[in-house]
């Protein structure tokens, strides 16, 4: 299966500061995959060079096939492609139903009809300038034009920003049904709960560098907190097993986050006479939290 | 059939709805040749990947318990052998069903209950993993 985006040490740096860093993406077709990271971890950098708006400074990638770096190949890039961008930049002199009109003319493949429904769904005024469009409006109406052009791929960088909770609704039943009908979605957000909700794939980005590229399945299955209460207070180092992310004693109680080695803190803990074991499973935030940490 | 899917349980949300299923299976909920939601149906209902019930449905159907008929949907399974997993599950149900009677009867927590459970099932877990796994 050809990957919808591949990048190979990917590298941006402005001036002095390295905004991305050899950074490998793989992001498989017709999934969802969330690209989550602090603000300033590269993120909206990454996305801008895989659309071809601003060059690598070193490595490079494809996208749905096409080479990032060349400025031919970007224009295929970018047909192909739908891209939501964190400002919603549109014509706001234009109203909505002109803008709708606009846009269609420069996709063959423009669908009227779901643009018709979504305009409905999403409850906006046609006639509206849209620079009298709430936030809210904005991005749904950003959303529409996105979708309507029916991309292979989907781009979205924070949609869900300053939306009120039933528009994020509305959000995420829209990229779950264009994952239905085919469309790859890839989406930086902070709202670390939606992102679980929907997602197939998460990549975390850190400094400019990837340092989770996971399945939400694998994330649920794998990672624990493993919390223990020991007859004496234990060893420094005594549960520092494979998989172990982060070891907090206190007194003669420990609380040790591990990601797969279950069975291995909870046997180290049998054996130092441990009596209680608690395991608990870890949200997506708790994860993000401990890979993101300073 | 109303399916939901728990955000906190530390469990895949493909394992969650094929257990929903089988169980609405057990109870009577849906019966043999049901029609099951469409995978896009299901997906924008719970709003979750399309991916989650593609994964729960592949796997039902490997357990025998669905058909999928290409073009005309997905249904409970009617053949033998999905019927007997169910059976299975089911007298597996009353089994555990008696032994947390039991427990609580001795005074136990069903948090304490929980736990023994999981830590149960990790060290049995233990020794089918480490073949598998280097």
């Amino acid at each position: 299966m050809r990957l919808a985006i591949e990048t190979h040490d990917l590298c941006k740096r402005f001036g002095e500061s390295q905004a991305v860093k050899d950074l490998s993406l793989a992001v498989l077709p017709n999934r969802i995959t969330a690209f989550l990271g602090m603000n300033g971890a590269g993120k909206s950098t990454t996305i801008r060079m895989l659309l071809g708006m601003i060059r690598p400074s070193n490595g490079g990638g494809q996208v749905l096939g096409h080479n990032i770096a060349d400025p031919a190949q970007s224009i295929e890039i970018r047909r192909n492609t739908a891209y939501v961008s964190e400002d919603k930049r549109l014509y706001n002199y234009m109203t909505v139903e002109q803008v709708i009109r606009f846009t269609s003319g420069f996709f063959p493949q423009w669908r009227a009809d779901l643009a018709a429904t979504l305009l409905r769904r999403y409850e906006l005024p046609p006639a509206r300038r849209v620079s009298r469009l709430s936030k809210g409006m904005r991005t749904k109406l950003a959303l529409l034009l996105a979708i309507a052009r029916r991309p292979k791929l989907l781009i979205l960088d924070e949609p869900s920003e300053g939306l009120d909770p039933h528009s994020v609704e509305d959000l995420l039943e829209t990229l779950v049904s264009e994952s239905a009908e085919g469309t790859t979605v890839f989406f930086s957000s902070h709202q670390i709960e939606e992102v679980e909700r929907i997602s197939d794939q998460v990549c975390v980005l850190h400094r400019g560098s990837l340092v989770m590229d996971t399945s939400v399945d694998e994330l649920r299955e794998s990672w624990r907190q493993v919390d223990i209460v020991l007859p004496v207070s234990p060893h420094p180092g005594d549960f520092e097993l494979t998989g172990v992310k982060r070891i907090r004693a206190r007194g003669q109680q420990l609380s040790v986050v591990v990601n797969g080695n279950v069975e291995g803190v909870v046997d180290r803990a049998r054996e130092s006479h441990a009596k209680a074991i608690e395991v608990t499973p870890l949200c997506l935030r708790e994860i993000f939290l401990q890979t993101t940490k300073e | 059939m109303l399916l939901r899917l728990n955000d906190s349980a530390g469990q895949p949300r493909y394992i969650q709805l094929m257990q929903q299923i089988r169980h609405a299976i057990e109870n009577g909920a849906l019966k043999d040749g049901d029609q099951l939601p469409s995978i896009r149906a299901l997906a924008e209902e719970l709003v979750v990947s399309p991916g989650t019930i593609i994964k729960a449905y592949t796997g039902l159907e490997m357990e025998g318990v669905i058909e999928v008929q290409h073009g005309a949907g997905v249904f409970v399974s009617r053949n033998r052998r999905a019927r007997r997993l169910s059976e299975r599950v089911q007298a597996a149900r009353e089994r555990v069903g008696s032994l947390i009677a039991d427990l609580r009867n001795e005074g136990l927590l069903d948090d304490e209950i929980r736990r023994l459970f999981e830590a149960g099932l990790l060290s049995s877990s233990k020794a089918r993993h480490s073949n598998s796994k280097p």
